[in-house]
Formats: structure tokens, sequence, C-alpha cells
């Protein structure tokens, strides 16, 4: 019943934006966000964090389609819980970003972002898989409307792109899907989208059938990421989404795709994944450096930084393939901390924006001098995602990383076997150095040295020179996370282990002996944090 | 024989219901006139709940039929479909000559075409729901052509311009060949097995050797001809002129009432050869397989591809309706499947072809519902993509209609067009037709683009002139068609369930016991010789 509330909060509260007068709209936004992440937050306090068998809490299921033996059946673990806590923090942070950016169809917008926050939540809480594939196909939508409605010049052809591209990778995963479905009713009675069924089908199926199923998965999961290949439609997606449509994309909507590759390519394809891993670690890494580089010569910040989401989801799905505890754990920690930093970044990119309307490198620079506090903000920011150890963007990538290493090499003190190895690690390490080099460019041509600002530009009309304390109070949040998960990540870290052990048995992650094989080796063995380090 | 006329309960009611609607159409009082639209209303009404009583599967009257199960789902579907239609017809024919008469001009009944126009509504349907009945040859044939030719003069009479002429005899010639075409392949059907009897051809091809060459010539000539009702390639060519050319209300019609007439014909006499060969015995005959593999995909590519490049609404949903059709084929090829109903490729089709007449007349009747000035300086239906900028502000009920059928058009979860999509997923793939299914994934996403044309028009673009922007028709039966439908489409996803189960029931196949004792039989006497 929670995580149904979750889901319907935002959705009631669009309806209710729907019919009230467009002055409203804004407040009634906020404060319906307020409510959910209020709910949420109850939410995760009446969960269990310490669930140490890695089962789903929240569990409630009804029956939908009875004839194709669809349920409406949501739970969660305590990856979801982090993401579903992800989605509703951004979602009174979009709404309050957008007060003075969005001035014309405000009824239509606010409806249309809480009823994305909606969807979103029903992909982290789902354990049917169509209803899963629902809420996933259906963020397109109003994504969709939020890209080409409020968008910037050139709206209409991303947003177009962005459907095209997401649609036509969801609809052949749906092929692959169903396929696992089908091969549930060779051995189960009936058709049924049983996450936990489909779970067991999946073991059943040979190797040719797992490597095609992979091929459908990985092509709508990939799109998604971005992965290499297909990432071409973000770029364009991200530098024309008005600002909150910028931060729900790159906070949220693209971690439905490597939260979907966690949940579903690696259980239900445990022996290709293990053949083809090697394959979509070198497309991660060709992502992580190609895209890197194109972030060097950008000279628009918001495509810049659309740019390096695309590189640094490459060390989340990096982590992934790594097919150990410590590199899933690391994705996962990647996939929350990412949509923190980045999605603050966004956000001061917004804030800029709205100021002098443009977001060359060439029109502006040196403003910390105009605006400090502004330029504090963009500064811890782009040291959290650059991976400033203390900050939260070094303790995902660190980890990813060193589950990339680890995995493969059996040489090395701690090492486990597995399809990378170091090399891998080394090849994408560089991809660091090169975000460094890229942000911290940035950062130096937009915010020090000499004072550029456009000649025509006239000040905001409301805004103040500097960040006022609406636009502060949507950054402080965001900023204390970033610090609080990279000084004390323990915690979550801890929370992390018995899901990622569950997964990792079902898809025979190398550091994990199967349980049953040995009565007394522990079926659960990735520790994280040793229980003395807890408090 | 008397109770034998109960398979034909609804077709009698409208059958009666037409030749009132004819008399009162002529009738000199307006008030009489304005009636026949009402009572066409009531006669579907009674058509569907007499078409919910005809004999099921249970019924003694339907042993030996492919299908004993059709009727009930098959009739009420049609009525239903019709009585969605209905309210868009309002006005198509006879509104500026009703104004006249009100105007005090003295009535001629030779110049009213309404009553004309609500019987050939009537008798078409009643030719559909005739299809799914047949028993015979022969009357699938006059079945289908009941369908056709009503509609051939609907689409003459539709507009008073002179496209919605051309259209109609275009529509003619084509239908006269598609015709001959599909008669030509039940004359080589009778040829063949000896029968014009469904249940007997059915027996003569279970035989061994009995689908001979000649008898899948036949069936191929037939599943050709029959294209051209469902419009799937090869006899696709007419359809964007022909819709294009009528007037909307009569489009909408073009897209549901052939088609399911085709289908039905299609299910009937597929019905009568059996998805009973292939290496696992669940798979039509070979030959048939392919041919109609190489069509379902060719429609959908072909409909997809071509809807890209119109501007025109209307061709945009020609082109759709022929992708859509080629979906259906895909559910037809999947055949029975095991028992389950995911399984099941038949019920799929059954289950898309109600999805497919609610969400394409949800569409056509919001274009209906609008009118722009005409070069000439009188009214017109709207045509261009151009005129739905903007709607939803404006008109919000017809413009969210839109948006919502053409979603759901696309397959945009969780609407009505994705659960039917899912269906034919499911039973594809369960009947191991892999490769379709990418097939149809990969058009599903080729058709997004035009239908995102089709939703973001009204939804998110400005109106550029006021004054030249299109605004309702006076007609408001159109918008209350419009409504329902957007309605229906998100409404029936709760109801799918027993859709499902009702289209599954529906296509329930007679097992052939003659044939099971007679293969083993022959075996034996060939072992002791």
């Amino acid at each position: 019943m929670t995580l149904l509330m979750l889901i319907l909060i935002p959705l009631l509260g669009a309806a209710v934006i729907a019919f009230s007068p467009e002055r409203q709209a804004k407040w009634l936004c906020l404060a319906w966000s307020l409510i959910a992440l209020g709910a949420a937050v109850y939410a995760a306090f009446t969960f269990n964090w310490m669930e140490r068998t890695g089962a789903f809490q929240f569990s409630a299921s009804w029956t939908w389609i009875e004839s194709l033996g669809i349920e409406l059946s949501l739970g969660a673990d305590s990856v979801s819980m982090l993401l579903i806590l992800l989605t509703a923090l951004l979602a009174p942070i979009c709404a309050l970003a957008s007060f003075t950016a969005v001035q014309e169809r405000q009824k239509l917008y606010y409806s249309t972002m809480l009823v994305l926050f909606a969807a979103m939540t029903g992909v982290f809480a789902a354990r049917d898989l169509i209803f899963f594939y629902l809420c996933f196909e259906f963020t397109l939508a109003p994504m969709y409307v939020l890209i080409s409605q409020w968008g910037s010049s050139n709206r209409k052809a991303a947003a177009t792109k962005f459907f095209l591209y997401t649609f036509t990778g969801s609809i052949i995963a749906l092929a692959g899907l169903v396929y696992i479905a089908w091969k549930w009713t060779q051995i189960g009675d009936g058709w049924s989208f049983a996450i936990s069924d489909l779970e067991i089908a999946a073991s059943q199926m040979s190797m040719f059938e797992q490597g095609w199923v992979l091929l459908a998965l990985m092509v709508g999961f990939a799109v998604k990421v971005p992965l290499f290949p297909v990432h071409t439609w973000l770029p364009l997606a991200h530098t024309e989404a008005p600002t909150a449509g910028s931060v729900i994309l790159a906070g949220v909507l693209l971690k439905l795709g490597t939260y979907a590759i966690y949940r579903f390519v690696l259980p239900f394809t445990p022996l290709a994944i293990q053949e083809y891993a090697p394959l979509i670690a070198v497309l991660a890494i060709i992502g992580i450096i190609y895209t890197g580089l194109i972030c060097w010569v950008q000279r628009d910040v918001k495509k810049l930084v659309a740019y390096s989401s695309v590189s640094h989801l490459g060390f989340c799905v990096l982590g992934l393939m790594a097919l150990n505890t410590i590199g899933a754990a690391g994705s996962v920690m990647y996939m929350v901390n990412h949509g923190l930093s980045t999605g603050a970044l966004f956000l001061c990119i917004g804030m800029m924006y709205e100021r002098y309307h443009t977001r060359s490198l060439d029109e502006v620079g040196g403003l910390a001098s105009r605006m400090p506090v502004w330029a504090f903000f963009m500064v811890f920011f782009t040291l959290a995602s650059v991976g400033l150890p203390g900050l939260n963007g070094f303790v995902g990538e660190f980890m990813c990383l060193l589950g990339t290493f680890q995995s493969g090499a059996v040489d090395f003190p701690g090492g486990t076997t597995g399809p990378l190895g170091p090399w891998y690690a080394i090849a994408a390490a560089s991809g660091m150095i090169i975000a460094a080099i890229y942000l911290l460019y940035m950062v130096g041509r937009i915010v020090f040295g000499p004072l550029r600002e456009p000649s025509d530009h006239h000040a905001h009309p409301v805004l103040p020179t500097d960040l006022n304390l609406r636009e502060i109070g949507i950054l402080a949040p965001l900023a204390v996370l970033c610090l609080g998960l990279g000084v004390y990540p323990t915690p979550v870290l801890r929370s992390l282990e018995a899901p990622i052990n569950r997964v990792g048995v079902i898809a025979g992650f190398h550091d994990i002996e199967a349980p049953g094989s040995d009565e007394t080796a522990p079926a659960h063995t990735l520790v994280l944090v040793p229980e003395e380090a807890w408090p | 024989m008397i109770e034998k006329l109960q398979i034909i309960h609804p077709e009698m009611a409208l059958f009666a219901a037409t030749c009132i609607v004819l008399l009162i159409g002529l009738s000199g009082r307006s008030a009489l006139r304005s009636a026949c639209a009402p009572l066409t209303g009531v006669a579907l009404l009674a058509a569907a709940w007499l078409g919910l009583q005809s004999p099921g599967a249970d019924s003694e009257l339907m042993q030996g039929m492919p299908f004993p199960g059709l009727l009930p789902y098959a009739k009420t579907l049609i009525a239903l479909i019709g009585l969605l239609i209905l309210p868009m017809l309002a006005g198509t024919v006879d509104r500026s000559y009703e104004k006249a008469v009100e105007r005090g001009e003295v009535y001629n009944p030779m110049r009213s075409t309404r009553g004309e126009f609500y019987a050939f509504f009537m008798l078409s349907l009643i030719g559909v729901m005739l299809c799914a009945t047949a028993d015979d040859l022969i009357w699938l044939f006059l079945a289908l052509e009941l369908t056709s030719l009503p509609t051939y003069i609907m689409v003459a009479m539709s507009t008073s311009r002179l496209r919605s002429q051309e259209a109609g005899v275009k529509y003619f010639f084509l239908g006269a060949f598609g015709a001959a075409m599909f008669l030509y392949g039940f004359a080589l059907l009778y040829g063949a097995t000896g029968s014009t009897f469904l249940s007997e051809i059915r027996e003569a091809m279970a035989e061994p050797g009995g689908a001979g060459p000649m008898a899948m010539l036949g069936l191929v000539m037939v599943i050709v001809g029959v294209s051209f009702k469902i419009a799937a390639v090869p006899m696709h060519f007419y359809a964007a002129d022909v819709y294009q050319g009528a007037g909307t209300t009569v489009a909408a019609f073009l897209a549901f009432a052939p088609k399911a007439a085709g289908f039905f014909t299609l299910l009937i006499l597929l019905g009568a050869v059996g998805w009973t060969h292939g290496p696992n015995g669940d798979a039509l005959p070979p030959e048939l397989r392919v041919i109609l593999w190489v069509i379902a995909a060719l429609t959908m590519t072909i409909g997809n591809t071509l809807a890209l490049l119109q501007t025109s609404v209307k061709r945009i949903l020609a082109y759709s309706s022929v992708a859509h059709s080629g979906y259906m084929l895909v559910g037809l090829i999947a055949g029975p499947g095991a028992g389950s109903i995911a399984s099941n490729g038949l019920a799929a089709m059954l289950f898309y072809l109600l999805c497919y007449g609610v969400m394409t007349t949800g569409a056509f009747a919001a274009i209906a519902a609008l009118e722009r000035r005409a070069a000439d300086g009188g009214r017109e239906e709207i045509d261009s993509i151009e005129d739905l900028r903007g709607l939803c502000r404006v008109y919000p009920l017809v413009g969210w209609s839109m948006v919502v059928c053409s979603l759901s058009l696309l397959g945009l979860p969780p609407l009505l067009g994705f659960f039917g999509k899912l269906m034919l997923f499911t039973s594809a793939i369960s009947a191991g037709e892999i490769v379709l299914v990418v097939v149809m994934g990969l058009n599903s996403a080729v058709a997004a683009f035009y239908y995102l044309r089709l939703a973001g028009y009204p939804l998110l673009e400005q109106r550029h002139d006021e004054a030249e922007s299109p605004t309702l028709t006076p007609a408001p039966g159109r918008r209350l068609a419009a409504c329902v439908a957007a309605v229906g489409v998100v409404a029936l996803v709760v109801f799918i369930s027993p859709l499902q189960r009702a289209s599954h029931e529906a296509t329930q196949l007679t097992p052939l016991p003659a044939v099971v004792e007679v293969k083993p039989a022959s075996e034996a006497e060939v072992a002791r010789r």
C-alpha cells in the first residue's frame, strides 16, 4: 500500500492541478510534491534497511489482467527504495526550480511533471514486468511534452529524437521480456509476468536463447542509459530541455536504464552476460573516453554537462558488467550520486541561463565576482561530479573501478575471477582524468578569471544578481546530501549488501558461492562494511 | 428451420430498421426524417443485445462450424462499434438541404439522401455480421459484397464535392476487381473439395492430400482478394485516395466495417484449413503461412512508411489503418495456440479489432468534428495536419480525444492499443514467430513518428491565425463520438481481462474427430498390405 500511495499522490496532485486555476498551479505542484516527499521519507523510516535476505518489502499485489497473468504488483528492496527517495527528493526541487523559468501553460507543465514523477516511482516499485514496462514506457510521453513545449529553440527535433530513440529501443526490449514470459509458460502453468517467476524461467533458457534475449534487452536499456553508439539523443534532449526537464532526465530518467540492467539483464541472462560483459564494458569505456573528449571541446555549458552524463553513466554500466558485488554496489551508489550532483549542476546552469540567456563559454566568464553564492555551489557540485574524495561522486566511481579491476584479476589480492580485468579499469580510469580536465576547465572559465558578460544582457526583471533564497533553498539540500554521502556512505553501503547479494546469487557473481553448494559457507558474502566498523 | 433463424436475429432486427429508415427518410415531415438516426441507434442497440444472445459454442445450431463460439463476440462487437460510429454520421448528408427546407423551400423527396444513407450504413453492417455467421462459400461471397456495395455509394454521396464521386468510382472498380479475385478463389476451392459448405470443405481438407495445390491456389486467391477489404498489400493502393476523397465520417466507417468483414472471412476460411500443420502441428500450411507472413510484414512496413510522408490527416489515418491490418494478420498467423488466452493469436486478432475500432473511430471523429473555410467560401471538413494546431487549448474535448486516440494507436502504455499489441506479441512469440514480432516492433517505432505528430500538433503547437483556423461543426454527435472513443480507450483498460476472455472463447476451434480416426485406420491398412 505504501508504494501505491507514493505513486498515487503525484497522480492525484496532477489531477488537482488540471482542474485548478492557472495561477495556483506552481504552488499546488510544490505542495503535492512535498506531500509525496513526506510520504517517501515516512516510507523510508518504516522501511527495514537492514533486512538481511534482500527480500522485497512493502509488497502488495492486485490482480489486474488475469487473462495475461498481469498483476499490479509492487515491492521494494533498498536499491529501489534509494532510487524512489531520490525521485521524491527531486520532485519539489524541480517544482521550485521552475517558478520563474516557466511562465506559460503552467497547468500543463506542472501536472505533466507530477505525472512523470509518478511514472518514475512506478518503475522502481514494480514487481511485475508489464507494470514496470508500462511505467518505463509511459515516462516518454510527459518528458516529450516537457521538452517540446518548454525547451529552447530546437526543441521539437530534440523531443522527437528522444521519443523515437527510446521507444524503438524499449519495444525491442519488450519482445525480449515477453520471450522470457513465454519461457515461463513452458515450465509453470499459464502466463505470468511476475519478476520472481521470470527469474526462474530465465534460468531455464539455453545460452543461445539468453544471448538473443540479452541483445533485445540491451537494445532497449542501452538507449535509455545511454551507452556509446546510441547516446546521440541525450545531448540534444538535455540542451533543449527546460532546466527542470534536464534535472529529471539526468537525475532519474537515465537511471531507469541502469536500474533495468541491474534488475533484469543481470538476473535474466546469467550465462550470456558472462560471455558478453566484456563487449558491453568496451562500449561503456569507449563512451567514457569518447564523450569525455567531446566535453573538452564543448562551448555550451549545458551540452558539456550533458555529455559528461554519458561519460559518467559509462562508469555505472562498467560497474555492473564487472559481475561482482563491489562493482554492482558501486554502480548503485553511482546512480544515486550522479542524480544528485549532475542534477544540481543542471540547476546551477539553469540559474545562470535565466540571468544571462546564454550558456556559451565564450560569452560568460568570471562570474564568481558577480555571483559568489552561485559560484560556491557551482564549484562544489563540479567537484562532486569530478569525484573528489570526501564528496559523493568519489564513492561510486571508486567502487565501480575497483570492481572492474578485481573482476578477473586473480593474481591480485582480493581479486575474483570475472569477465573484466585491470586493463578495463585502467582504460576507464583515464576517463576520470579527462573528466577532471573538462569539468575544471569549465569551472575555471565560467566561475573564475576575468569577468565577461554578454554585451546585450539585461538584468532579470525579478531575480537579483546573485541567488535568492528560493534558489539557495533548492541547492542547499542537494549539497548537504552530496557531502553527507561522500563523508559517511557506510549506512547506505550496508543497506545495499543484502539485495545485491541476492541478485548476485541469481546472476552467478564470481565472489558469491551459490547457496546449497556448500552448507557451511554463508550464501551472502558481500561485506562492504565490516561488522566492527558499524556503530 | 425456424430455430435456425436464431443465428441471424441481430441481422433481422437491423434489416427491419433498414426498411423503416428507407421509408421515413422520404417523409415530408422533418421530424420523421430526422428520426432516421435515432431509429438506427435503437436498431443497433437491439442488434447488440440480440448479438449477446446469439447461440454460442454450446448450442446445437453451431455444431460443425469451425468457430462455434464466434457469433456473440462478433455480432456484439460489430453492433457496438457501429453504435460508436453512428453519432458522427450526423450531418454527413442533407445538412444544407434540411436548412434550406427550414427556410421555406419545398421539400422534394427526390433530393433527400438521408434515408438511403442510414439504410446503407446498416446494410453494410448486416453484411459484416453475415460474414461472421457464414457457413457456406456462396453465403460468404454474398455477405462480403453486401458489406462493400453500400459503402461504394456512401463514399460517393458523403460530400457534394467531385473528389467524393471520384473516390467512390475508384473504390468501386478496385472493389469489383477484389471481388472477382476471391470469387475465383472460391470457385477453385469448390473444385478442389467438391463442396461449398465450410464444414465439408474442412473435412475434405483434413484428409490426407486434401490440401492439394488447387485448394491452396484457391485460398491464396481468396487471401489476395480479401486483402482489398482489409486494405493490405498488395491491394492497399486505394486506401489513402478513397479515405481522403470520402467524407471523414464515411472514411471512419470504411476503416472499420470492410476491414472487420475481411478479417472474419479470413478467420473462417483459414479455420476450415486449420492450424494443424508445421513441425509442431500448430501452424498454417507452409504455403499459406509464408504468403500471410509476407503480406503482414509488407503491409505494416509499407503502411507505416507511406504514412510518414503525408501531411493530410486522413491520408495518415488511411495508411495507419493499412499498417494496423498488418498487425492483426500477425495474430492470424500465430493461430489458436495451445489453450491459454495469451497464446491465442486469433483471440489477439479479434481483441485488436476491438481496440482498433475504438481508437481509429475516435481519431476520425475528432477530425470530423472540425471544419474550416473552403476555397469557394463554404465550409469543408479539415484535412491538413496544420489544422490540428493548438486544438487542446481552443477545443479541449476534441483536442484531447485526438491526443489520446493517437497515443493509443501508437501503442503507448497504459492505453488500450498497448494491450492489444501486447497480446499479439505474446501469441506470436508462443507460436515461434519471433522475426515477425521484431518486424512488428520496429514498425511500431516507425509509426511513433507520425502518431507523435498527430498527438503533438493539437497539444503542443500554437495556432497561427484565429480567423483561418478551424471551428467546430454544428453536429455535436461527432464531438460526442470522439469523446466516447477517447474515454473508451482509457476506461476499457480496466475490462481487458473479460474482453480477452470473450475473444478467447469466440475463437475456440472445433477439433476434427473424424480425421483422427481415419488416419490410424489407413496406416493400419497400409501395414496390412
